[in-house]
Parts: C-alpha cells; sequence; structure tokens
C-alpha cells in the first residue's frame, strides 16, 4: 500500500535505514498516514482498546510469573503470596484477573459492532475469521489462565472443560488423559496449563498482526457500509484516529480501574479462595461470565439426538455455537454491509442480542425448571439466527437507500 | 485575523502539552510499580533482619547460621586467637584492618563475618590454613583469625554484616 | 455523540457482562443475610484499628484453638492498615508461640515476627479427629471465600457499589445464626448444631461465642464496646476480613487517586480530540 505514502527519508541516516529495513516507512504508511473513513463511531475505537488489552494481559502477566509457581502445592499459597507480599502484588494480580473480564468485555463489543455493521462482508472475510480465532484463542488461554490460582473452582473448571473432549467417540478417553497428563486433573494438568497459558498471548499477538494486516488490504469498514471512494472520505489515522482511540481507552481505563480498586473480586467467584479439593464439588459451579452462553448451549443439549449421546450432543453443539461464527460472511449474502440500512436485519440483529445476554443468564441459572427449557429454546434460537434468519433475510428484506459516499452521509448528519 | 489564530495556535499548544503531560506522567505512574515488583517482597524483608542468641557457643566454638540467605561465622574466640590477631602488624596485610575493627569493643571474643570467600564466593572451611583461621579449598585463600586475608587470590577480607550487641549474649545482624 | 440505540446496546452489554455467578446462586434456597455496615466498606472504607485488635483477641482467644491462618505472620499484624499492634508487641507475641523448625534444637524455636501463624493441628486427619471428622477450615482468605446472594435484580447494583463485604456479612450471620434446637421436623445429626445461614444448617461448629464471654478492655477513649454475641461477630469478622484482605486501605486509597486521575486525564483528552477533529465533518 505503498500509494499512502508520503515518506521521504530526511536525513542520510534514515536513508540508509530505509534501503535496508524500510520500518520507519512501514510505521508511517500504516499507523501514521494510514486512509481511514471518517466516520468511524466509537463502537470502533473498540480495537484500539483489544490491542491495549492484550498489551496490559501480556505485562501483568509476565510479572505474575515471575512470583507464581505452578505446582499443585503451592500454586495458591503463591497467587495469595502476590498478593500480600509482593510489591504492588495486589494491584498486579487484581488488573490480570479483572483484566480478562474487561478484555471478554470489550471482544465482546467488537464482535457486536462488526455484526450489526456487516464488517465480515467481502473483502473482509478473512478479517471477520481472523478475528474468530483470535476469539477461540481467548477463551483457551483464559480458561487456562482460571485454573492456575488452583482455587476450587479452578480444579472443578479444569475437570470439566478437559471432560468436554471425553465425549469424542472412541478417542475420547486416551485424549482425556493426554490432555491431563493423567486419569484426573492434577499436577501435571496444572504445568501444562501453567506453560501453555504462558505460550497463548503470543499467538494471538501474530493471529493479531494477521487481523490488522487483513484489514490494512480492503481498509476499515464505516457505520455506511458504503466503500470509500475518494480521499474525501477519510483521514489519515494519525492524530485523528490515534486521538480518538487512545480517547476511548482512557474511558475504557475507567471501569478497569473501578474494579481493580474497589471490587477486585466482584467479577470471580468466592469458592474460588478455597484451596482445590478433589473430593468436594461447590454447590454451584459456574465458568466465568464470559463464557456463560456457550456454557448454556452445551447445557441445554441433555436428550439423545439420534445415534448421539447428549453428552456427545452437547459438546458438538457448543463447538458448533463458535465454528458457525467462521460461516458468517457466507450466511448473510445481503449485499448490504450495515444494518441501519437493513430495517428487517436491525430487528433480528437486537433480538439476537437479546437471545445472546438471555444465554449468558442462563449459563449461570441452575439447571432445572423453567431455566432448561428457556435455554433450550435460545440454543434454538441462537443456531436460528445464523442458517434460518440471516440466509432468508438477504432474499426478503428490502434495504433502504445508500448514501452515495461517506462524504454525502456525513453532510446530510451535519445539517440534521 | 492574525491575533486570532495566534491566539488559537497558543491554546491549542497549551491543550496538547498539557495533555501529553497528564499522559507521561500517568505513564510514570504505571511504569514504576512494574519496577518495584523486582524489589525484595514483604516476607523477604521481614528476614532482612535477624536476632541470635550467643550464649550456646563454647569458647574455640564456631557456628554458621543464615542471614539474607547467606551464611554467617559466628566464632568464639579463645584468648590465644584474640592475642595472635591483635598482634599482627598491619604491614604484614594485604587489606589492612586492626583487630579491634574486626569486632566490637567490649566483645573481642566474638568474630561475626559472611562466610563468603571474597575471592569467588566459596565458603571457607574453620580451623585450618596457615594463618589458625580459615582456608577456603576453592583457589587457597588463608584467612588469620580475625578473617583477615593473609595470603591466595581473594582481595579482601571477610566481610563483616552490618549487626549490634542488643545485650551480652544477644547479636542483632542486619 | 452516542444515539439511543448506542445506550441501549451500551446496557445490554452492561447486563451481559453483568450477569455473571449471581444467577447462579440466586438458585439455591439463599437464607436471607442482614447486611452490616462495615467501616471498611466503600470508596473511603478503612478498617477501624480497635475493632481489628478486638477481633484479634477473639481469634485468638476462641477461634484459634480449631482454626488455622496459614498465610498470616506475625508481622502482619503490625502493618500499616491492620490491627496497629507495635513492633515490641508483636515481638513479644511471636515469641509466645513455638514454630517448627527443622534445624533448631529439638525441632522447635520461639517465633518471631516474620513467622507464620502455627497450625493448632500439626495434620489436617488430626484436625478432624479433634473436631468430630469436620475439618476446621483455616482463616487466612475465608471471608473472601463466603459471599452474599442477592435477589435479581439487586446484585446487579452491586458492581456500581462495589460491593464487596458478602464474606463478614455471611460470617455474622453464621456466628449469630445459631438456634438452641432444631425448627421440628428437622433431622439434626448427633454432634451437629442447627445454623440459619450454614448451607445444610447442620453445622459441625458448636456456638463458639457467648455473650460476656471474652473481656473488653475499654479504649483509651473510654468508650465500652458491648460484650455480646453480635458485637464478638461484627469484630472478628471484621478481623477476619483483614486478614483476607491486609492492603484493602492502601488498594483503595491508591484506586482513588488512579480513578482521579482517570477522569482528569480522560477530560484532556476529549478536549484534545474534539480539537483536532474540529473542522472536519464527521
Amino acid at each position: 500500500m505503498s500509494e499512502h505514502s508520503t515518506y521521504t527519508p530526511g536525513s542520510g541516516v534514515e536513508k540508509w535505514l530505509d534501503e535496508r529495513l524500510p520500518i520507519i516507512r512501514f510505521s508511517k504508511e500504516h499507523l501514521m498516514d494510514f486512509p481511514t473513513p471518517k466516520n468511524l463511531n466509537y463502537w470502533w475505537t473498540f480495537g484500539a482498546i483489544l490491542a491495549f488489552m492484550l498489551v496490559v494481559q501480556i505485562i501483568t502477566g509476565v510479572v505474575l510469573a515471575m512470583h507464581y509457581t505452578p505446582n499443585v502445592a503451592l500454586a495458591f499459597d503463591s497467587v495469595e503470596h502476590i498478593r500480600r507480599d509482593v510489591n504492588g502484588g495486589r494491584i498486579i494480580q487484581a488488573t490480570h484477573a479483572v483484566g480478562a473480564s474487561m478484555f471478554f468485555a470489550a471482544v465482546y463489543i467488537h464482535i457486536f459492532r462488526g455484526m450489526y455493521f456487516g464488517s465480515y462482508k467481502a473483502p473482509r472475510e478473512i478479517l471477520w475469521i481472523l478475528g474468530v480465532l483470535i476469539f477461540v484463542l481467548m477463551m483457551a488461554t483464559a480458561f487456562m489462565g482460571y485454573v492456575l490460582p488452583w482455587g476450587q473452582m479452578s480444579g472443578w473448571a479444569a475437570t470439566v472443560i478437559t471432560n468436554i473432549f471425553a465425549a469424542i467417540p472412541v478417542v475420547g478417553t486416551p485424549l482425556l488423559e493426554l490432555l491431563r497428563g493423567g486419569f484426573s486433573v492434577g499436577n501435571p494438568t496444572l504445568n501444562r496449563f501453567f506453560s501453555l497459558h504462558y505460550l497463548l498471548p503470543f499467538v494471538i499477538a501474530a493471529v493479531v498482526v494477521l487481523h490488522i494486516w487483513a484489514l490494512h488490504v480492503p481498509g476499515n469498514n464505516n457505520p455506511t457500509g458504503v466503500d470509500v471512494k475518494s480521499s474525501r472520505d477519510t483521514v489519515p489515522f494519525h492524530p485523528y484516529y490515534t486521538m480518538k482511540d487512545l480517547f476511548g481507552i482512557v474511558l475504557f481505563l475507567i471501569p478497569f480501574a473501578w474494579f481493580v480498586f474497589f471490587a477486585p473480586d466482584i467479577l470471580g467467584h468466592p469458592d474460588n479462595y478455597i484451596p482445590f479439593n478433589p473430593q468436594v464439588t461447590p454447590a454451584h459451579i459456574v465458568p466465568e461470565w464470559y463464557f456463560l452462553p456457550f456454557y448454556a448451549i452445551l447445557r441445554a443439549i441433555d436428550f439423545n439426538i439420534l445415534f448421539i449421546d447428549s453428552k456427545l450432543g452437547g459438546v458438538i453443539f457448543f463447538g458448533g455455537s463458535i465454528l458457525i461464527l467462521f460461516f458468517l460472511p457466507w450466511l448473510d449474502t445481503s449485499k448490504v454491509r450495515s444494518g441501519t440500512f437493513r430495517p428487517m436485519f436491525k430487528w433480528f440483529y437486537w433480538l439476537f442480542v437479546v437471545n445472546f445476554v438471555a444465554l449468558t443468564y442462563l449459563g449461570a441459572a441452575p439447571a432445572e425448571g423453567i431455566y432448561v427449557v428457556l435455554a433450550k429454546i435460545t440454543t434454538f434460537y441462537y443456531f436460528a439466527h445464523f442458517l434460518i434468519i440471516l440466509p432468508l433475510l438477504s432474499r426478503l428484506e428490502t434495504p433502504r437507500p445508500l448514501p452515495t459516499s461517506i462524504s454525502e452521509s456525513v453532510l446530510g448528519k451535519a445539517h440534521s | 485575523m492574525a491575533t486570532q489564530a495566534e491566539h488559537h495556535s497558543t491554546r491549542r499548544d497549551f491543550l496538547f502539552v498539557a495533555t501529553g503531560a497528564v499522559g507521561a506522567v500517568g505513564a510514570a505512574a504505571v511504569v514504576w510499580p512494574l519496577i518495584n515488583q523486582l524489589n525484595p517482597d514483604a516476607s523477604t524483608l521481614a528476614l532482612a533482619s535477624i536476632e541470635f542468641n550467643l550464649a550456646g557457643i563454647e569458647e574455640g566454638q564456631s557456628v554458621t547460621i543464615m542471614w539474607r540467605g547467606l551464611p554467617v561465622f559466628v566464632r568464639h574466640r579463645t584468648p590465644a586467637e584474640i592475642a595472635e590477631a591483635q598482634a599482627v602488624p598491619l604491614s604484614e596485610l594485604k587489606d589492612p584492618a586492626t583487630d579491634q575493627e574486626r569486632t566490637k569493643p567490649g566483645h573481642e571474643q566474638w568474630l561475626v563475618m559472611i562466610a563468603n570467600c571474597t575471592h569467588l564466593g566459596c565458603v571457607p572451611v574453620g580451623d585450618s590454613g596457615d594463618f589458625d583461621g580459615w582456608f577456603c579449598p576453592c583457589h587457597g585463600s588463608h584467612y588469620d583469625s580475625a578473617g583477615r586475608i593473609r595470603r591466595g587470590p581473594a582481595p579482601t577480607n571477610l566481610v563483616l554484616p552490618p549487626y549490634e550487641f542488643l545485650s551480652d549474649t544477644l547479636i542483632q545482624i542486619g | 455523540m452516542f444515539n439511543t440505540k448506542t445506550i441501549i446496546a451500551a446496557l445490554a452489554m452492561v447486563a451481559a457482562s453483568a450477569l455473571a455467578a449471581p444467577a447462579a446462586q440466586a438458585a439455591g434456597e439463599a437464607p436471607h443475610i442482614e447486611k452490616q455496615d462495615w467501616s471498611f466498606a466503600g470508596i473511603f472504607g478503612t478498617y477501624d484499628e480497635n475493632q481489628l485488635q478486638r477481633g484479634f483477641q477473639i481469634f485468638r482467644e476462641v477461634c484459634s484453638s480449631c482454626h488455622g491462618a496459614r498465610l498470616i505472620a506475625f508481622r502482619n499484624l503490625a502493618e500499616p492498615g491492620g490491627p496497629g499492634f507495635s513492633e515490641a508487641q508483636i515481638k513479644a507475641l511471636a515469641a509466645e508461640y513455638e514454630i517448627a523448625d527443622s534445624t533448631a534444637e529439638g525441632g522447635v524455636r520461639p517465633g518471631v515476627p516474620a513467622d507464620r501463624w502455627p497450625s493448632p493441628f500439626a495434620t489436617e486427619q488430626d484436625a478432624r479427629d479433634a473436631n468430630g471428622g469436620a475439618l476446621p477450615p483455616d482463616f487466612s482468605v475465608l471471608a473472601k471465600a463466603r459471599g452474599v446472594t442477592d435477589a435479581f435484580p439487586w446484585w446487579l447494583t452491586n458492581y456500581f457499589t462495589g460491593y464487596s463485604e458478602g464474606g463478614p456479612d455471611y460470617i455474622h450471620a453464621l456466628l449469630t445464626g445459631y438456634h438452641d434446637e432444631a425448627p421440628e421436623g428437622f433431622d439434626l445429626p448427633e454432634g451437629k448444631s442447627y445454623n440459619d445461614v450454614f448451607p445444610g444448617h447442620a453445622i459441625g461448629m458448636a456456638p463458639p461465642l457467648m455473650d460476656e464471654m471474652i473481656a473488653y478492655t475499654p479504649g483509651e477513649d473510654g468508650v465500652e464496646v458491648p460484650m455480646t454475641v453480635d458485637q464478638y461477630s461484627k469484630d472478628v469478622s471484621a478481623y477476619m476480613m483483614w486478614m483476607a484482605e491486609p492492603g484493602l486501605v492502601a488498594r483503595k486509597e491508591t484506586g482513588f487517586r488512579v480513578l482521579l486521575f482517570l477522569f482528569l486525564f480522560a477530560g484532556l483528552m476529549w478536549a484534545t480530540k474534539r480539537r483536532i477533529w474540529k473542522g472536519i465533518e464527521h
């Protein structure tokens, strides 16, 4: 994308460097001059917020690893040692733990923004797929990180989630033992989870680079969903979006700091302050809030489907609920990207959001009475949205007229 | 027009400078705890100063205790060792120090030293060497009965930790 | 800047993120737990030194014969934001306890401030044998390992008030929730006591506190603290919260400064962003 470059090496040294490693040119093209639609709203700042959160989690995580001990006899106490004795340890540990929740809050907003404005549609399918891949990697990382304090919720989460793999026919049990490094969750499990929890964020960072690369080929989508037509539609990324994103990050830090300093444990579960005891399961085990929608889907399948038993069925629907996201670009065939110009889609989008929130709630509710029925309905609707509603909508719906360009749409807005 | 534009640009500059300065302060405030966490933690600092009771150590006997993760020799010297150490002329010493400087006044029988050879950190062997003191088997450094280097590659005398007598039989190291 | 739909979406996200564990707890028949006024609640909350000292007295004289506190070092009792004992008091206190030390003569030595609180039982099995099969839990982080469940939608407000005192509220309710006799029809096993808030109601611990059981010495201000089970329970709950979260005061003080900074910085960033975007229609 060198056509955007206005870079001319200023000094001899810069010229020398530019011919060997054009890093300044690259930064200028992609971090400063990159033409960005000028009508991006605040929902678009969550990309920068997520990049920021990844850095926060990696830095605090590296620090915590300096004081943490991945051994079943010592892990719980070493986390308390961090909280009690390490200089500033309580804040650093709380930032990492609360940070996981904030990271997921931001990623959900980012995903739902993409879904509303059709950011997954051509030519951004790969961008979307890489994003879903990051989401999956984040879930794996967060799950393994949650195991590390080795409290009751840690140990039982590890037990329950690894058991998912046992549902796979034939190879299930050997696979389960392979994952755990034993017949039950124990020291080998903890130790390998620690290793992988340290590794995966760097894999995420690598996929984030690809994600941004795939973004910079077609450029940003925008709230109108209309392609950039001329340079009048865009502004350079710096200073316009660097400052807007930075403002977004600072705003995001306010609730983040609120939780870290005033309620560091409120997003967690009290039972995780009890050391893991393989003989006693807590009365209500629930995953962290950000897994609840998918956990609800996992539990909703409590009946056999033909020759598939309920356990395997739950796992298939659980995996399917995430896998289906990869196919979203081809399930929604409407030519119009932005939900703003799709009168019917808009309603179904919000219905999907409500349904997703309901799944979150049901994931934490006990599996009894009305909750079981509701979980089944919401699970069905989750899949129906992707497999029935979106394909049908693109045929039935008459979109509203699109503005001819981004410039035109913002002019109209300024006078209204 | 010109003054108005100028006025605008100064206000703008001030705003940008103020924002940048506040942001820099914030960044520094974040960086410091991330560095400070590397410093010794509270449980380590709690053991930075220890008390040790000398009552059980017989004359001529030496014990090794641990302080801040380092071995420390505590030796109850015999009158002969004290006399020998005090008799050495400073000119014969590689790292000149009187025996008085190596002990606390009124407690000359007690020698308290960090037990790592000042050469490369091995622990010297007691009651040996050519000077009735310590001998480091790693590289052959000889120390006398006041822990002073007499022969061998070590550059300085055995290091004295900061310590004081709380009573005749109780010392506080660190 | 934000339209109505944006706000609705934001609220939906907040609701989604807030629908966490409490929903699960809301399920089981949760006994009602009276919330107390704790000095350490809220943005400006700090521990009451006198209360922590009284709580420590109860812990030491009553609880510690069965319950350990393995993460607490004697030195913690003299650290800022805690019960405020002096260095000399801590040294004397630590010396009263015998600490297992394989390098010491006879395997034990008197404690020093750096030592951790010694456990009342050598092994878990010893602890069970001495307590009718029940294991008295360690107190170090117990106040954070218990919580209070609020009915929907009231727990949503907890995220905005930062309610983190569920542990002490539960412990206070447990200590004041004993009954001499189980209600009609409740089959209380031998050796157990009936408690309102304990899960399953049959608790292995006999009522540990009684009125006038522990003699409080009036403080310097001459104010006499009532010597009742209710007051004892509050004091020991506060002390347990301190054990679980000894850095609470420092954390909240830092947090207050951080939030002030963030509001200032956000304001400046907002102005900067507006200034930069001036003249750009977007």
